[in-house]
């Protein structure tokens, strides 16, 4: 197996591209990251993405942006895990490069939502839960992680309150990210009145839809120096699997999946949650943000918002995450986030992140999740300096 | 004629009721079309929600039935039959969905049966000839309504919702007994609803005299003369309940005392429950009626007919946790005009 | 119209017939034909009680399609007494009178329509106790 680096990065920024479609944004998200490696061709193409076809009407679209970008002719396809679809776009991609059937390989994830309205998105959004089991009963996304913030509150003794220091250092990070969708920070009071959406999960635990673009260019190690002075080394990319549905989880609140995956990479990576600098979570909901961190093994069962209010997530803290905004901050558009993920883990380890560097930071970790925990992709990057 | 009596003693095997939640005042619709003038008929209206039909109010009266009838299991239905004006479906039976629920398919009877408010009675008529003959051991008769009035129209005052269910078998196995039934039709066009229209019309003050006390005192009158039994002999009447005025007049007419109508007199509280009215009356009756007691059970279907059924109370009732019908209609939450339009659908979404 | 989808799935959504795992006991909804506590093939049906408690709950506002007319509404998780979690719509009730811990019982409602002109789809939904005499 050959070790991989991320040898390029680019993006666009997060929000509502009116005026861009699907292939467009991917295409500028894809340029930028092959003039960041200083390449013209690649041999492969893994677009992240999951509702191009419902929210767009247009699926196949490994063939469609390869041939927007001027790449006709390479293999290109789409990979689909729910909001977990970037980052396991990216494990294909490693899992070519490592096993030698391709040298340079583009991942991308993209999602083009605001072409459909209201309803209808929700309604695509539960698409990420399970069918017949709760989107027929009427459950959108956000319920779901509305009853699993209910149950935590009510196991482990929070406040609705006790959530806002997810969103609080989120929004604070997104200040000094050009690419992020919203640039204000956020106050304690503005969480408190914040409209609620489905109880307890309220507009300022939430994520915004959006639309956005991400990509990295994967070679084997051994030559990224070719490409890239600061190439970061994939140490890990794991994915496992649960139940979609949250009522089928040996115990709803934990998330077996995310540990799994985190064991995974965690043992591929040779190391442990205490060697990670920065942990990009998967904050679609406030809730997510502890069930990740719980998982990953930075907090005992019950202790991820105790975590986040001891001020341990924040820049300073032991264990920085949403260190760009994160979901909630820097925009959510749902099969492109495991890439944003990446792309700011990248940006990190290559020292780049401006005001929001994490000094010293060589261990970047990611999880990207599908639906409620039904698939988690564990991504640990290494500083190449 | 002859009474009707089967071949073989048959009874009420078990029984249940199902009233919806939602209360809508009189008052409340006098207040927005008469400036308050209306004379009400009845007190308030039982209305469905919006996850309700005559398909999910059948399901739960018929399981509180069979939840009542000891060691029956579902699939031992012969027939399940759902007398309802206001099926969910106007092609496709309600009793095929209400035989899937309770377990009863697939080897059963499954019909849906509509006379306006005598459907209920008429299925359990046929129930009583079909188990009375041998055909089956047991047959579900279930008159159900979501009762449709045209806003403003007399009938929105009392159009109610609910109904009940009656599981019919072998009377050494029943709680209470059928002594004999009568008919009693003709063709009297006193309310009706042409196919395709969403509001039902009515004759006004026609349908009292020559269509609701004609038929029903018909109907009473030949039973009583076919048994030999007079109003003295019965602990209790229950007559259709198409307001708070009628059920009591008609009775008084025939000879009933207050005292013998009020426990199965519901009206008041839940409305006009249609083809559930008569036969909701009746399990509310059978909840307190003594073993050894006569019941009197009289419906009235527009168009125009009348079932009469003599009851004799067999054994006390053991309801395995079966809600009675008071509980159903304690069970009360008052709603307004607009959440009640809202219920009914008469807003305009698309 | 998804009529077969919805058809399929008829037994376990009107009467809420699962499986009980020949080996181990362990009763499964919704029906999955493998155990998940031993992994043994269950594909034994069993019908459920329908008793339970509310095990967490929340009230939608933004309804995905098909449910738009029922807003607000509230779901729930239901621990069934038998064992098994599901997911289900409570209804004949307020919201602010859920609680964690409520005792619940399934009763079957419409769940939504199949569009306009398309078929009712029918299915469990779960309200507080309705108690009964005596």
């Amino acid at each position: 197996m050959r070790d991989v680096s991320i040898i390029g990065i680019g993006q666009v920024e997060v929000g509502e591209h009116w005026d861009k479609s699907l292939r467009e944004l991917g295409y500028y998200a894809l340029n930028a990251a092959m003039r960041d490696a200083r390449i013209q061709h690649i041999d492969s193409l893994y677009v992240g993405n999951m509702l191009a076809g419902e929210l767009t009407g247009q699926e196949h679209i490994g063939s469609i942006i390869a041939d927007f970008a001027g790449l006709r002719g390479i293999e290109a396809v789409k990979v689909e895990a729910a909001c977990g679809s970037g980052a396991a776009a990216l494990r294909m991609g490693y899992v070519a490069v490592a096993g030698g059937l391709s040298d340079i390989v583009a991942v991308m994830g993209v999602e083009k939502m605001t072409d459909r309205q209201g309803n209808t998105v929700t309604s695509a959004l539960a698409m990420a839960a399970d069918g017949d089991y709760e989107a027929l009963h009427g459950l959108s996304f956000v319920s779901i992680n509305a009853l699993l913030m209910r149950r935590y509150m009510h196991e482990h003794g929070y406040s609705k309150d006790d959530f806002a220091p997810f969103a609080i250092n989120a929004h604070a990070n997104a200040v000094n990210n050009p690419y992020a969708m919203f640039h204000s920070p956020i106050t304690q009071k503005q969480f408190t009145e914040s409209k609620m959406i489905a109880d307890p999960v309220s507009l300022l635990d939430s994520s915004p839809i959006a639309d956005g673009a991400a990509c990295v260019i994967l070679a084997p190690t051994a030559i990224a120096k070719e490409f890239s002075e600061k190439p970061v080394r994939v140490r890990a990319s794991a994915i496992a699997t649960d139940s979609v549905a949250v009522h089928d989880r040996r115990d709803p609140l934990f998330l077996e999946g995310g540990a799994i995956s985190a064991q995974k990479a965690y043992s591929m990576a040779g190391i442990g949650p205490a060697d990670i600098d920065l942990f990009e979570v998967h904050d679609a909901f406030t809730i997510m943000s502890a069930l990740s961190l719980e998982a990953a093994g930075f907090a005992p069962r019950g202790k991820g918002v105790a975590l986040a209010q001891e001020g341990q997530i924040t820049r300073g803290g032991r264990i920085p995450i949403t260190t760009m905004g994160g979901l909630k901050a820097r925009g959510h558009p749902v099969g492109a986030t495991g890439m944003y993920q990446i792309v700011e883990l990248a940006t990190q380890l290559r020292g780049e992140a401006g005001k929001n560097q994490i000094a010293n930071a060589r261990l970047g970790m990611a999880q990207n999740i599908g639906g409620s925990g039904a698939t988690v992709v564990t991504t640990i990057l290494e500083s190449g300096n | 004629m002859a009474l009707m009596k089967p071949v073989r003693s048959v009874g009420i095997v078990g029984y249940g009721a199902y009233v919806p939640r939602y209360r809508l005042a009189s008052a409340e619709i006098g207040e927005l079309w008469t400036d308050g003038n209306a004379i009400t008929p009845v007190k308030q209206k039982s209305v469905p929600g919006l996850d309700e039909d005559v398909a999910t109010m059948s399901i739960e009266a018929a399981r509180n039935a069979l939840r009542r009838a000891t060691g029956v299991a579902p699939d031992k239905l012969g027939a399940v039959w759902v007398g309802s004006e206001s099926h969910p479906y106007a092609v496709k039976p309600t009793s095929t969905i209400v035989a899937e629920a309770l377990g009863a398919t697939p080897h059963t009877q499954a019909a849906d049966w509509q006379f306006a408010c005598k459907a209920g009675t008429e299925a359990l008529q046929a129930a009583i000839g079909f188990v009375g003959s041998g055909m089956s051991d047991y047959a579900l008769a279930i008159g159900m309504d979501a009762a449709q009035g045209r806003p403003g129209d007399a009938l929105e005052y009392t159009a109610g919702a609910g109904g009940a269910a009656f599981l019919v078998g072998p009377a050494e196995s029943a709680i209470a007994e059928f002594e004999g039934s009568v008919s009693y039709v003709t063709d009297t066009p006193d309310f009706w609803r042409r196919q395709h229209e969403r509001f039902p019309e009515h004759s006004g003050r026609f349908t009292g005299e020559p269509a609701y006390f004609h038929h029903i005192t018909s109907a009473a009158r030949e039973l009583l003369d076919q048994t030999g039994l007079h109003p003295a002999d019965f602990r209790y009447a229950i007559f259709h309940q198409p307001n708070a005025k009628f059920p009591l007049k008609v009775g008084e007419d025939l000879g009933f005392t207050r005292a013998q109508i009020e426990p199965g007199l519901l009206v008041n509280e839940i409305g006009n429950t249609y083809a559930g009215s008569s036969m909701i009356g009746l399990t509310a009756v059978l909840d307190i009626a003594a073993p050894g007691d006569r019941i009197l059970l009289v419906s009235f279907g527009s168009g125009a007919g009348s079932d009469a059924f003599s009851i004799r109370m067999k054994e006390t009732v053991d309801h395995h946790g079966a809600p009675a019908t008071r509980d159903y209609v304690r069970r009360s939450l008052m709603i307004n005009y607009a959440t009640y339009s809202r219920f009914k659908e008469n807003y305009k979404l698309n | 119209m998804e009529v077969a989808r919805f058809w399929r799935t008829t037994g376990q959504r009107y009467q809420l017939t699962g499986e009980v795992c020949p080996n181990c006991g362990n009763k499964i909804f919704p029906p999955r034909d493998v155990c998940p506590a031993c992994e043994h093939e269950a594909k034994t049906p069993y019908t459920f009680s329908g008793k339970g408690e509310v095990y967490s709950y929340s009230t939608i506002h933004a309804a995905p399609e098909g449910f738009e007319k029922y807003v607000p509404y509230t779901v729930a998780l239901v621990r069934l007494e038998e064992g098994p979690l599901i997911t289900a719509q409570l209804t004949d009730v307020d919201t602010k009178d859920v609680k964690v811990g409520m005792p619940v019982e399934m009763v079957t409602r419409v769940l939504r329509e199949d569009g306009e002109r398309g078929m009712l789809v029918y299915g469990y939904k779960f309200r507080p106790v309705l108690a009964g005499p005596r």
